[in-house]
């Protein structure tokens, strides 16, 4: 190994390459498991009461919303793709 | 200093449901991911976005399909790749899109990996070497804003990050000899 791998000026520029993500992103990765199970309860209960499931379709947003969700693009798309699947 | 789980055991633990282990994960990669998504291949902080979050949405659904716990890092990175470059067709089909350097994004890939490597000896480390070092090079704080988080005299910050680099190099090289980064905090 060059034994100049790692000296100090090498190091400070490495370390600088590393910067935290934006909060937002890493709270958003730390609740997937709880949307995991949000989704999953929804999906559910949609499959096993039929009016609950036309309700959740007619508006997604407004049901992930009252569940303590934000409806997130991302999110919606994936419950429909769920509901629809 | 606090024993941390090897990737093998926070990935064992994240499979069983240990949501504390998830965010160890996340902690541990997410820097890396980032990185990878934005200096790597130069996505907009939208599609950056969007990619971090696929990575580990998929990282949480399919840790059950992972064939060795222990390769999680090179699989995130791989992963990771993929999707930026995915991302990059799609872009490509709507608007003329700036030529991406493959050679480029695989030396950046490089020098990314080299810097997760110093990432987790700063881990090892542990504080107050880590914070100080991570303030000042990761996060871009002033000698006066470290010194007034971290209650130390603004005058001794440069040289406690110099004796904190001197130790993180030793760490690196294996020969952590107990350098003293002089007090703390």
């Amino acid at each position: 190994m060059n034994e100049d791998r790692w000296h100090e000026e090498r190091l400070a520029e490495l370390l600088a390459l590393l910067r935290p993500a934006p909060p937002g992103w890493i709270r958003a990765a730390e609740e997937l498991p709880s949307l995991r199970r949000t989704l999953d309860d929804l999906v559910a209960r949609a499959e096993a009461d039929a009016a609950f499931r036309a309700d959740l379709i007619a508006d997604l947003e407004q049901a992930l919303a009252a569940e303590g969700v934000e409806p997130s693009p991302r999110v919606v798309e994936e419950l429909r793709n769920r509901l629809e699947g | 200093m606090n024993a941390r789980l090897t990737d093998a055991e926070l990935v064992a633990r994240c499979r069983a449901g240990d949501e504390s282990a998830w965010r160890e994960l996340i902690d541990r990669y997410s820097r890396y991911v980032h990185a990878i998504a934005t200096q790597a291949f130069r996505l907009s902080d939208a599609d950056a976005e969007d990619v971090f979050q696929e990575v580990f949405t998929r990282t949480y659904t399919r840790l059950g399909a992972l064939r060795d716990d222990a390769a999680i890092r090179p699989w995130l990175a791989q992963l990771t790749r993929n999707l930026c470059l995915d991302r990059i067709r799609e872009s490509s089909r709507t608007t003329p899109a700036e030529d991406v350097d493959p050679g480029g994004a695989d030396e950046t890939l490089a020098q990314l990996d080299e810097a997760l490597t110093v990432q987790e000896a700063l881990t090892r480390l542990g504080d107050p070497c880590a914070e100080l070092l991570d303030r000042f090079f990761c996060r871009d704080q002033s000698y006066r804003v470290i010194g007034d988080e971290l209650e130390l005299p603004a005058g001794t910050i440069a040289s406690r990050l110099s004796r904190c680099l001197t130790k993180l190099r030793a760490e690196l090289e294996g020969r952590n000899d107990g350098v003293q980064p002089s007090g703390g905090r």
